[in-house]
């Protein structure tokens, strides 16, 4: 339990680092922008309380607000993923449900579940960051592009993170 | 007041998402006078302070391309300077004299030290604050052409509304014939623009040199900002739609001037007297 709370912070100082010090400051083609922080969230355990789950979504999406100049976007985008999120588990849950100690990963659930799991929660939180970002609906379909783009580029990540950081006892950091 | 109670705590995820939300949104909205508040200013300060230490880092790779960018602009000063004119007769020569001609530009040397192009609105921290006699609303520009305009002050930093931004509306003119309008940045491409209200019977060619005009408050006249790309006139329109490339390359930005209109309060004084009377 006690090491569960500490690979976690650990995570989410790793994470957040990596967000606001490399790929914010990358700019593929002009507007594509990954958001890799997105993973500590995901990666938070599947039976983690729904306060504690919506207060630390909270606390990261101000964080990354705040290196970022964007007070409230990336809050607002990441709360909403954390309301969303028990609601996705459940309805692709496996047939017997959730073990408890299973972590929301490709080791322990497979790689159609993890990409059904982060795929759905990528698109709903881009949706929200990119359409309040324009806060314009004459630029609707370029705005869908980015998040489009942007989705696949925060998918690759994702994905990514979990075989690099794969670990013989299958688990993943 | 127990069912309430027993209802509340059943949905308190709904209930507490709500209330995060709201304050998020709150945030989102009242972003300008959370940066006014104490509380915020100080958040900022300290950000920067960790961004100007990952800049401080990475300043050596750049030293190369900075130095050729100072030399050249250092040999345009120089041609500039009064020894590098021939006089022809001694005594018959404008001298600088305080009479004639008053001070109304002052430039502050910045350097860039947090920037994004990617978004639809961008912004840009600069090393220079109130200690510097930074204050809101000053152009900021480097030698190649247009940056922004300062937003927020802290002590030492400052946080400038990048030119491609939303919210920026740059007056500008076709350098050739004096024609002005507006340039705004439309997203997408960091190094495009567009320049609208230029009347159809204007006459302008590709290559033309678009600076900013005389109209604009902040922006000192003729600053360059880039060249016409192509432009295109619908039919029935009265205005033509001008693609504007940008001559600033916002992607490598780093060492700008902050201006400072000298004349600015005077102006601006000057015409609310006006405006005032006329509402009267």
């Amino acid at each position: 339990m006690v090491q569960e709370v500490i690979w976690n912070i650990l995570r989410f100082v790793v994470v957040v680092a990596l967000q606001v010090f490399v790929l914010n400051e990358l700019r593929l083609g002009g507007f594509i922008n990954p958001w890799l922080y997105l993973y500590f969230i995901l990666m938070l355990p599947i039976h983690i309380p729904g306060w504690l789950l919506l207060m630390v979504a909270f606390l990261t999406g101000f964080t990354i607000d705040v290196f970022s100049n964007t007070i409230g976007m990336h809050t607002l985008a990441t709360v909403f993923l954390a309301f969303c999120r028990p609601g996705v588990l459940n309805f692709i849950a496996p047939r017997e449900g959730y073990e408890f100690g299973l972590k929301p990963t490709i080791s322990h659930l497979g790689i159609g579940w993890f990409l059904a799991y982060a795929g759905s929660l990528v698109f709903l939180h881009h949706t929200l960051l990119f359409f309040v970002e324009a806060f314009k609906l004459s630029e609707f379909f370029y705005t869908l592009f980015r998040v489009i783009l942007s989705g696949i580029a925060t998918m690759i990540l994702l994905v990514l993170a979990q075989y690099l950081t794969y670990r013989k006892k299958g688990d993943t950091l | 007041m127990r069912n309430i109670v027993v209802f509340i705590w059943r949905y308190y995820f709904f209930f507490l998402f709500l209330i995060l939300e709201s304050f998020s949104i709150a945030l989102l909205v009242d972003n300008n006078e959370y940066h006014e508040s104490g509380f915020y200013s100080n958040l900022g300060e300290q950000t920067a302070r960790v961004q100007y230490a990952y800049d401080q880092f990475f300043e050596y790779f750049r030293l190369k391309s900075v130095n050729e960018h100072l030399a050249y602009e250092n040999s345009a000063l120089k041609t500039r300077a009064k020894s590098s004119f021939f006089q022809y007769k001694k005594g018959d020569q404008f001298t600088i004299n305080d009479t004639v001609f008053r001070q109304q530009y002052i430039y502050i040397p910045a350097k860039t030290i947090n920037n994004s192009t990617g978004k639809r609105n961008n912004f840009i921290t600069l090393n220079r604050g109130q200690l510097h006699g930074i204050k809101a609303d000053m152009a900021v520009i480097n030698d190649e052409g247009i940056v922004g305009i300062v937003k927020d002050v802290s002590p030492n930093f400052c946080s400038v509304i990048s030119f491609l931004n939303k919210k920026s509306s740059i007056s500008a003119k076709i350098q050739s014939t004096d024609y002005f309008g507006s340039c705004v940045w439309e997203g997408g491409n960091p190094k495009m623009a567009i320049l609208k209200d230029i009347p159809s019977h204007a006459e302008i060619h590709n290559g033309d040199t678009i600076v900013s005009s005389s109209y604009s408050k902040l922006f000192p006249e003729g600053v360059k900002m880039g060249i016409i790309e192509s432009f295109d006139l619908k039919p029935g329109s009265n205005f033509y739609d001008i693609k504007v490339s940008l001559s600033t390359n916002f992607q490598r930005l780093n060492y700008v001037y902050v201006v400072v209109n000298l004349m600015k309060d005077e102006q601006e004084n000057l015409e609310t007297v006006s405006q005032q009377e006329e509402d009267n």
